[in-house]
């Protein structure tokens, strides 16, 4: 922990020097959104002040500086993730969109009446309701593996589920709700075994760890750029380039087509067939920094950090008489989910922000979660790279506080 | 350690949702509906008995919240006892009105013990809390039997 460089990462964050309600800020929302570092708001900046133009299009000097900048973005994302090509790396809002967008081509184009489904009982809600939304327009059924009471996918029921019928898995790499790391691996391995793609939810996973899509050979990986320290309203869609090229444009509009008569349009090759439209040009080449700066501190580096971070967290809230850890997986990311006894959540997030300190309180769009477990909400801690034990201590000792305060 | 929050959690709040009031299944209820707020899952069930005359003879619910909501519900049904429906819906305007800060200048005397709820509206986040309650009695008033939801 000695050697991890938190000093200098929370001198790059300038949102930490703020003060909430004339406390300082201690932010462990970070499973909803994490903060951004100088050097991602310096690129939006500098883009928006200094070199800003459409791309792809304009013969000018500006249009091609940005067009430069933003498939550099598209090469960093490849490199960071260890795709093939860029022709793999989609441009998308978010993990949310990503998944419609395989939802809505993939399925459509192959999947019929009767073809399953397989997803988790400890989805996001971005994964549970496109599936759900195709079965109803194609009759394809979902299916959900069962998790355990700490929180892990039951594997073997997981494999009990994949069949003939079965057409997809589409599993997240890591639960926001429960702190849950799935055996991704495994999954993969499984699921191949029948020919089955995998498309794995890596909005959670992709800031707490590295990610190496062809070592997990996985079909599809998405994820969010708002959760890797970047804007929001861009995300990517990875996947193998035979299931890109074989699946049909999911929206129409400007810069995915080839050539668009009123008789006929051809699609433009990949990535840009599923890129219709503007896309988020400045934010795009935030990402781009963003994956700069993580890299910069290493993954592998975060990872470890931020693994101790929770060990700590959850040996001191062990401490907490009245205190319940929801989700105690075995393997597990930064995220501290627990009810207080006879305290709902909603109270504990007002009385926890007074101090200072942001956490949420709610079903974390995990509603199948909060069923399983019986309860209507959690509150949540959910550590990044730039949190610190005096930060879980302050925690801490506002819960100890608020449960003597509700008596 | 929590003084800036005495006007948010009144230690009234704190004793309504330790001991909430009418906290049962009404049998004989001649309205029955259920609120619901999906943001944070908050979820109860208010039952009324309703005269021949328009007037609330009974009041009471059931269900899971927070202090805030726990504490409005509770409160509720022991004030809205005794009131004509009339009465009753006007109080809801008031009270919605109060925690909403739509209007500055309410009557606290009209609006008696509910005053300790005031506090929500320096808390955005907080309001749906104190007035699921509200919207749901509202619902049954107007005999709109279906669940009624704060989004």
């Amino acid at each position: 922990m000695s050697t991890f460089p938190i000093e200098q990462i929370r001198a790059d964050f300038p949102i930490l020097g703020e003060k909430i309600r004339n406390k300082p800020l201690v932010y462990l929302d970070n499973a909803a959104s994490c903060q951004k570092p100088q050097a991602v708001i310096d690129a939006i900046v500098h883009t928006y002040s200094r070199e800003y133009a459409n791309i792809h299009r304009g013969v000018h000097t500006l249009s091609v500086k940005a067009t430069d900048k933003f498939e550099g973005a598209r090469e960093k994302v490849r490199a960071f993730i260890n795709a093939a090509s860029t022709k793999e790396i989609i441009f998308v809002r978010g993990a949310t969109e990503a998944i419609n967008l395989v939802a809505q081509s993939y399925g459509h184009s192959q999947l019929k009446a009767g073809d399953e489904i397989v997803i988790s009982a400890m989805e996001h809600h971005a994964n549970i309701v496109p599936w759900q939304m195709l079965c109803q327009q194609t009759g394809t059924v979902l299916k959900v593996v069962p998790i355990n009471q700490k929180g892990e996918l039951m594997f073997d029921a997981f494999e009990q589920l994949l069949g003939e019928k079965t057409k997809l898995v589409a599993i997240a790499h890591m639960s926001n709700a429960l702190g849950t790391i799935n055996p991704v691996e495994k999954i993969v391995a499984a699921a191949h075994a029948k020919n089955i793609p995998v498309l794995l939810d890596g909005a959670q996973a992709i800031p707490h760890m590295p990610v190496d899509v062809r070592a997990l050979d996985c079909d599809f990986y998405v994820f969010s750029g708002h959760k890797l320290y970047g804007p929001s309203g861009t995300g990517v869609l990875y996947g193998k380039q035979a299931l890109l090229e074989a699946m049909p444009p999911y929206q129409g509009g400007g810069d995915m087509i080839r050539q668009v008569t009123f008789e006929k349009t051809t699609y433009a090759g990949l990535p840009q067939k599923f890129e219709a439209g503007t896309p988020a040009i400045a934010e795009i080449i935030g990402l781009g920094a963003a994956i700069d700066y993580v890299s910069a501190v290493g993954m592998a580096n975060i990872a470890a950090y931020e693994a101790e971070l929770l060990t700590y967290a959850t040996e001191q809230a062990r401490q907490i008489q009245g205190l319940n850890i929801i989700g105690q997986a075995e393997h597990k990311g930064g995220i501290l989910s627990f009810t207080l006894d006879h305290i709902h959540p909603h109270d504990i997030g007002t009385m926890l922000d007074s101090l200072g300190i942001a956490v949420r309180a709610g079903h974390h769009c995990a509603m199948p979660v909060m069923d399983f477990y019986g309860v209507p909400a959690t509150a949540r801690a959910s550590f990044a790279m730039y949190n610190t034990r005096q930060e879980i201590d302050i925690l801490l000792q506002g819960i100890q506080s608020l449960i003597e305060v509700f008596g | 350690m929590f003084d800036e929050l005495r006007d948010l959690y009144q230690e009234v709040i704190f004793d309504h949702n330790r001991n909430p009031r009418n906290f049962r299944i009404m049998e004989d209820a001649n309205r029955r509906v259920d609120g619901f707020n999906p943001l944070c899952g908050d979820k109860l069930t208010l039952f009324l008995k309703i005269n021949d005359n328009h007037v609330i003879d009974d009041a009471s619910f059931q269900g899971s919240g927070c202090a805030i909501s726990t504490a409005s519900v509770s409160l509720m049904t022991e004030i809205i006892k005794g009131l004509s429906e009339n009465e009753a819906e006007a109080l809801f305007k008031q009270f919605h009105e109060m925690t909403t800060g739509k209007s500055e200048d309410i009557n606290l005397e009209a609006i008696g013990k509910l005053a300790v709820l005031a506090g929500v509206r320096e808390y955005p986040a907080r309001v749906k809390c104190a007035t699921l309650a509200w919207h749901t009695l509202d619902a049954a008033l107007k005999n709109q039997l279906e669940a009624v939801s704060t989004e």
